[in-house]
């Protein structure tokens, strides 16, 4: 299988692929890991006329502590955030969820920028930000700006960011010494999650699924079960309130439903803190 | 569009279309068949190949980006007629049946043994994930790699930097 042909570009500053954004508009696709993109274009499910290969930005490929935030850039590998001892330590859970995403060859190649701007409800990157309560930083023709990851989702494959806009920073407040899980459920190794949970427990309590509605979300009833003083057993029963999760071969959306039930009960009995 | 690579350590310039996938660059362009094509949809790792001395799915993967890396492909493990410690360790422990997934199999296998010199089987298990086998049942797949993990002691799989992965001296992990 091989992609439609395109024209490639490849972009030597995030300012020249903002430029190359603002002059190809829709006809064009940033090209970071290329593994999200690359498989829907073999499979020609997408066919941009132009490809601009901003996966040499090699400035946008870090993780640093800034105050009480790790900030890590767009272009930072999964295996990267995999083995970082500052995300280890101050913000294990991203760390642990980066090393369960697909396999070592995807981890290799695939990015963190990629995977949020991906926007794909079965990813797990995703549910692990809005858990964490990130944000992320975007660039465009005027400027940055700053979009809480709860307001980023915003449809099927769909994000907040605009069409000339390069993602380029994810802000994770430090979650040092807060307790912490990650559910993923899969039959096959390698797979996707059918159902996924990321949970941290920080006094408050963030709570997200993977692949339960058209965009990675937030258990927004769980968490205001738990704030209004609801065990974990009794909350993790609201997991399912409200979503419509997709039906398909692994699973149907009532099995779904009882998936989110069960893995929040578990992430929320093991992300208890200990003290 | 010109890309320049190295591969198996010899460098190359090519003018190559943008859309070309490195698994059909190293095939039909560098005339390096050992790398397969299984699925051809990023799940089998037939085509598994080392980019700057890691493992990637060369199916997955265009040319172009590429452009300026060291690329270790499966016939550049061996030296000569001296097989590399990974190869001899599938040899020794039958961890192929009809060979198809092989090339994928020992080059992820090369790589996780560069970021985990020792391996527990659970760890060979899991690091393997994105190889699948259709002959052997996987079991003497792992079992060759805890023999070449084993084996590395003597020096196979410290080397460690980039873009020399596997191309250690195939005698390092000679048995004594
Ligand atoms: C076999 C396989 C298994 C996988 N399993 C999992 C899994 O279990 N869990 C999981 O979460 N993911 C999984 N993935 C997806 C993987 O994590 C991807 O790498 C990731 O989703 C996309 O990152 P990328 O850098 O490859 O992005 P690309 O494919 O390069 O890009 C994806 C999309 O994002 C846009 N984009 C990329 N970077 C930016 C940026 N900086 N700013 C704005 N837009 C940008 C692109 O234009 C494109 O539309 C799997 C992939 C494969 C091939
Ligand atoms: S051919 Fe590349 S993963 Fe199967
Ligand atoms: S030996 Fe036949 S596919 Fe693995």
């Amino acid at each position: 299988m091989i992609p439609a042909r395109f024209d490639y570009r490849r972009a030597g500053s995030t300012d020249e692929a903002v430029g190359l954004l603002t002059e190809h508009g829709d006809d064009a696709k940033l090209l970071a890991g290329g593994h999200s993109l690359l498989p829907l274009m073999k499979l020609r499910l997408a066919a941009p006329a132009v490809l601009i290969d901003i996966g040499r930005l090699s400035d946008l490929s870090y993780i640093r502590e800034e105050g009480d935030a790790v900030v890590v850039g767009a272009l930072t590998r999964h295996r990267d955030i995999e083995v970082s001892d500052v995300l280890g330590r101050h913000v294990p859970l991203l760390a642990h969820v980066a090393g369960q995403i697909g396999d070592p060859q995807v981890r290799h190649r695939g990015t963190i920028g990629g995977s949020l701007a991906h926007g794909d409800p079965a990813s797990d990157l995703p549910a692990a930000c809005l858990a964490l309560g990130a944000s992320i930083t975007a660039v465009g023709p005027t400027g940055s700006r700053t979009i809480a990851a709860d307001d980023f989702f915003t449809g099927f494959l769909e994000t907040a960011l605009r069409p000339d806009e390069v993602l380029t920073e994810v802000t994770l407040p430090k979650a040092t010494g807060a307790g912490w899980s990650f559910q993923k459920f899969n039959r096959r190794a390698q797979d996707w999650a059918i159902v996924g949970v990321a949970a941290v427990r920080n006094g408050t309590a963030g709570v997200a699924l993977v692949n339960m509605g058209s965009t990675p979300l937030r258990a927004r009833a769980v968490e205001e079960a738990l704030a209004s003083g609801a065990g974990d057993a009794e909350a993790a029963d609201h997991a399912a309130d409200g979503l419509e999760p997709p039906e398909d071969l692994n699973a149907s959306a009532e099995y779904r439903r009882h998936l989110a039930r069960v893995l929040v009960r578990r992430a929320l009995q093991e992300a208890r803190p200990s003290t | 569009m010109n890309i320049t690579v190295t591969v198996n350590g010899e460098t190359a310039t090519h003018d190559v279309e943008p859309r070309l996938l490195l698994v059909h660059y190293l095939r039909d362009v560098v005339g390096l068949t050992g790398t397969n094509v299984g699925c051809d949809t990023s799940s089998c790792g037939a085509c598994t190949v080392h980019v700057g001395g890691e493992s990637v799915k060369s199916c997955t993967m265009l040319a172009v980006q590429a452009d300026g890396a060291d690329i270790t492909t499966i016939e550049g493990l061996a030296q000569g007629d001296v097989l590399h410690p990974m190869q001899r360790a599938f040899r020794e422990n039958h961890g192929l049946q009809c060979g198809f997934c092989t090339p994928g199999m020992v080059m992820a296998a090369v790589s996780l043994l560069e970021e985990h010199p020792h391996p527990t089987e659970a760890e060979v298990r899991e690091g393997l994930e994105g190889n699948l086998c259709r002959c052997t049942g996987y079991h003497n797949i792992v079992k060759a790699v805890l023999a070449a993990a084993d084996a590395g002691d003597s020096g196979a799989a410290a080397t460690g930097s980039p873009g020399v992965a596997g191309r250690v001296p195939a005698s390092a992990g000679a048995p004594s």
